[in-house]
């Protein structure tokens, strides 16, 4: 049989980089193929041809053994190829049917949209593939898994059958991810193909008919789910053995380092985003933060670096009370900051990686001397960090642009690693990152624990939580509605309480 | 750049329009390559430009000199003749203006009279005497431009430190010349920094912005020297509207005789440019101010105060458009008239753009803008060519500056790296 989709030697060039090096790729009618590789091995840049937002240099795509050109998305959906991004693009005050139809109205004559019809198809697709979606929803009162249905209808509503999924799960909860395997598997059964872009191992794993792994812009290998482990596949994605699990002992608990009480923390336009929230980190302990993006972590951890007002509540710092008082203040008591946005917030992006090792100490010694910066002790630094924290750059000059997004993030922890700290707040420290360097990241927020370094872990990655923490707080509409050790914590139990199901509490325990 | 493609699966941060415009003329992130090859990547733009924009402006005086018509209802060959004549000598007309006729230097030297020496010269000191204003102007919208300001204001803070200078500087007497023309310039500086604070101060406290304030404020400026000039600070016996002549005291020391103007307050611009470019590269005042114009919340996370550094900016860029106020009347006009500005502080913009927001660049604009604005006189005087041609070129040169994509086409440059279709599809929200 034809495959339904194949590409035969795709070769795109960037000025000094080889993104996609001869790659040859087949989809089966009905497969769900999985892309794996690191940030910056080519996947996205590969789809990116497919839906015609690149011109390959060299290569072809064949569609049903029929070779085709792309030059716009438009082109690509006439071919039956659609695409579902990372970042969803739905216009909030629309309705389910509203954004669907947008760019395909059908209409009455004389231009008049014709929801009704419209919504009929909508309401039909969900049906056929059990989406259970309402087309007179308005999409911002949707959830986001929903939103991401949403997405996937846009494409069957114009016919697609290739459908490709940008790291879907990224923004999902657990159970949303359940759900979104689901779907896909009634998708294909119904004789669509997809292929599914991620990083995550384990999701491979579960989902995927075949592998194929991606490194550095070339076809690393073909595989499937049967024949593979998750180190198998962690080797071929990195190109050598990679510690997926982090190793560390039984934390030696010390004293309470950050304790805060009944907090309460407004966000924008004035809603409650940290209801009363009481915690304490100990010296030599990970406390993880865990939850679904959105409720409340973000403006829990800016009250805590000083970035946010506070309206009532305290946060003490061995003793001392640091509520409402400047960044600054805050970072000269030895606490440690990795913001959640490193681009928006960590970095200056177009300073060099020298000035951005020391963006927040750059006014004490030695770095300055009266007003005067002093360059050569501030690149002496830099160069040493660089060492250090193997980071990988030609020269600490360079501007931190320039880097990669694991790099970038290594800057920011040599930044904050390399001063004395007593508390670190780490905000999605890994978010994005390759494994490379997810592993990297983690050793070194494990050497700081057991340096006796109070940690303050907040990530949407349960993995990551469990994986680091001593003990796991769960956060819902901004209230942390349960406590417990990682001992206790089950990832199904986690996973309702960060969905807010009431039973999720005793879910959670261990039977 | 590294080995890996690295920013096709995560978005940058959002920008809006002036964020991307105010990198693009600070060179924005990531376009640094080593050595001469980042000098030459710095400068070809701006000097493609002027080069384009001197072409053009040939083109401009060829077709508006109606010689041309008349030659070529001879023949076309003659018609030719004409326009490449036409423009020789409107150019050669600009250069002697600008820099004096090499051949009247060379008789004058040899003659050894020192009155015709200086005749020779003049034209030389008088660009540099006109490119100073545009030196302290530049700074001042350059240095706005790297606290991610837009400071279209320069021309209302020249007006007020022209007129703090020109009240220091009649209203004392008895003062010696080294207190009392520092003083003075001082105070043009003061006059410039408060027209500066208080946008800055209504951006960082409520967020108003300083292009619509700065604009307010220039004719809040223009009006209050109109009142003045008719009123407090009317010369006595005067019919028209001028201030009373400032103290010698108070005045730019001029270093030759007549009729060379060249004056002190050029020597003090030179020590301003490498002040702001020390104060900006080599302090931790400028660093945390970079940082705030480069990204307010990467500055706000490592402690700075975004709050001190926009009034800072605003506060410091009135100060230097002020000290190009104070610099005219005290170093050339020597009294405050209606509109003794020709428009300084909005060129001054151009020359910023022009300069790429870097002091050195500025200083360089600023003798080019000084050298075409003093021959542009002496071209009007020997080929008839309107003045106004230099405003054309001016304009052309900016454009130019303002879209380098219409530079790169024309003479197939290179974009930087960073800015190629990758970063453009991902500011779309395609990658």
């Amino acid at each position: 049989m034809t495959p339904v989709l194949e590409l035969k030697g795709i070769t795109k060039r960037f000025p000094g980089v080889l993104a996609n090096d001869h790659i040859d790729l087949t989809l089966e009618q009905g497969e769900i193929l999985a892309l794996l590789g690191e940030n910056g091995a080519g996947k996205t840049t590969l789809m990116n041809i497919l839906y015609g937002l690149y011109q390959q240099d060299e290569g072809e795509i064949f569609v049903k053994g029929k070779p085709i050109t792309v030059h716009s998305p438009t082109d690509a959906i006439r071919e039956g190829v659609g695409m579902v991004h990372q970042h969803f693009m739905l216009v909030p005050v629309f309705t389910v049917t509203e954004n669907v139809m947008l760019g395909e109205e059908d209409t009455r004559g004389a231009g008049i949209l014709d929801r009704k019809v419209a919504a009929e198809k909508v309401r039909q697709i969900s049906e056929q593939y059990n989406l259970q979606v309402d087309p007179d929803a308005y999409v911002e009162n949707l959830p986001v898994g929903v939103q991401q249905r949403v997405e996937i209808i846009k494409l069957l509503y114009r016919d697609a059958d290739i459908l490709i999924l940008d790291e879907p799960s990224a923004v999902l909860t657990p159970q949303e991810v359940t759900e979104l395997f689901n779907i896909m598997h009634s998708l294909v059964e119904q004789g669509k193909s997809i292929i599914f872009i991620t990083h995550k191992l384990k999701e491979v794993l579960e989902i995927a008919d075949k592998i194929t792994v991606i490194r550095r812009g070339k076809v690393i290998g073909t595989t499937t789910p049967a024949d593979a482990d998750q180190n198998v596949l962690a080797q071929m994605m990195v190109g050598r053995e990679v510690q997926l699990e982090v190793e560390k002992e039984l934390p030696e608990i010390g004293e309470v380092v950050l304790e805060v009480k009944d907090l309460l923390v407004e966000g924008h336009h004035h809603y409650v985003a940290v209801d009363g929230v009481s915690f304490s980190v100990h010296a030599g302990e990970v406390l993880g933060i865990a939850g679904v993006q959105g409720n409340g972590q973000t403006e829990l951890v800016e009250a805590l670096t000083g970035l946010r007002h506070i309206e009532s509540g305290q946060i003490l710092i061995d003793g001392k009370d640091i509520a409402n008082e400047t960044p600054r203040h805050i970072t000269e008591q030895k606490v440690a900051h990795v913001p959640e946005d490193r681009q928006r917030d960590g970095l200056v992006l177009a300073f060099s990686i020298a000035d951005n090792l020391m963006l927040n100490t750059y006014y004490l010694p030695p770095f300055s001397k009266g007003a005067v910066l002093q360059e050569n002790v501030i690149l002496e630094s830099a160069n040493r960090l660089v060492k250090e924290f193997d980071i990988r750059t030609p020269s600490a000059r360079t501007p931190a642009s320039s880097l990669s997004g694991g790099n970038q993030q290594k800057v920011i922890v040599a930044r904050e690693f390399s001063r004395p700290i007593q508390l670190l707040i780490a905000s999605q420290p890994t978010r994005g990152l390759d494994v490379g360097s997810i592993e990297y990241i983690h050793g070194r927020l494990i050497q700081k624990r057991d340096e006796g370094c109070a940690i303050l872990l907040v990530s949407t990655e349960l993995d990551e939580i469990m994986g680091l923490s001593d003990r796991i707080a769960v956060m819902y509409r901004g209230e942390i509605v349960e406590t417990l050790s990682t001992a206790d914590a089950t990832k199904e139990g986690l996973g309702l309480l960060m969905a807010g199901v009431k039973g999720g509490v005793e879910a959670a325990q261990p039977s | 750049m590294s080995d890996e493609k690295p920013k096709a699966q995560e978005s940058p941060p959002k920008k809006d329009a002036g964020q991307i415009f105010i990198e693009e003329v600070t060179e924005g992130p990531g376009r640094q390559s080593a050595g001469w090859r980042r000098i030459l990547n710095v400068i070809a733009v701006p000097v493609l430009a002027i080069f384009t924009g001197l072409v053009l402006g040939a083109v401009v005086i060829i077709f508006t000199n109606l010689a041309l018509y008349e030659a070529l209802r001879v023949s076309i060959p003659e018609g030719l003749r004409v326009a490449w004549e036409s423009v020789v000598v409107a150019y050669g007309a600009l250069f002697t203006g600008a820099f004096g006729s090499p051949q009247e230097i060379v008789a004058a030297i040899s003659s050894g009279d020192s009155a015709a020496v200086r005749q020779a010269f003049y034209p030389f000191f008088e660009s540099l005497v006109a490119a100073t204003p545009y030196i302290f102007g530049g700074l001042s919208v350059a240095l706005g431009f790297r606290v991610g300001l837009f400071n279209i204001g320069a021309e209302g803070q020249l007006f007020m430190g022209a007129i703090f200078a020109t009240y220091v500087g009649y209203s004392i007497t008895g003062l010696p010349l080294f207190i009392h023309m520092p003083l003075a310039f001082l105070a043009g500086a003061v006059g410039g920094a408060l027209w500066g604070f208080i946008p800055g101060f209504l951006k960082a406290k409520t967020g108003a912005h300083e292009v619509i304030n700065t604009i307010m404020m220039n004719y809040i400026a223009f009006r209050l020297s109109d009142w003045l000039l008719n009123g407090p600070m009317k010369r006595p016996e005067s019919f028209n509207p001028v201030s009373p002549m400032i103290e010698a005291t108070a005045r730019l020391p001029r270093f030759f005789g007549e009729p060379i103007r060249f004056h002190f307050g050029f020597i003090i611009a030179l020590f301003v440019t490498w002040l702001v470019y020390w104060f900006l590269w080599k302090t931790k005042w400028g660093f945390s101010l970079r940082m705030v114009g480069s990204n307010p919340r990467a500055a706000r996370y490592a402690g700075a105060s975004v709050f001190i550094g926009i009034i800072m900016g605003m506060t410091l860029a009135g100060a230097l458009a002020g000290m190009a106020g104070g610099n005219e009347v005290l170093g050339v006009n020597y009294n405050l008239a209606m509109a003794f500005s020709s428009g300084y502080g909005f060129d001054s913009i151009a020359i910023a753009l022009l300069g790429k927001s870097h002091p050195l660049g500025v200083l360089l604009s600023a003798l080019l803008f000084g050298a075409l604005r003093n021959g542009a006189t002496n071209m009007q005087l020997k080929a008839g060519i309107p003045i106004d041609i230099i405003s054309i070129i001016q304009a052309l040169i900016l454009v130019f500056i303002a879209a380098p994509a219409i530079i790169r086409t024309i003479y197939r440059l290179r974009a930087p790296a960073e800015g190629d279709e990758g970063a453009l599809l991902t500011s779309w929200g395609g990658g």
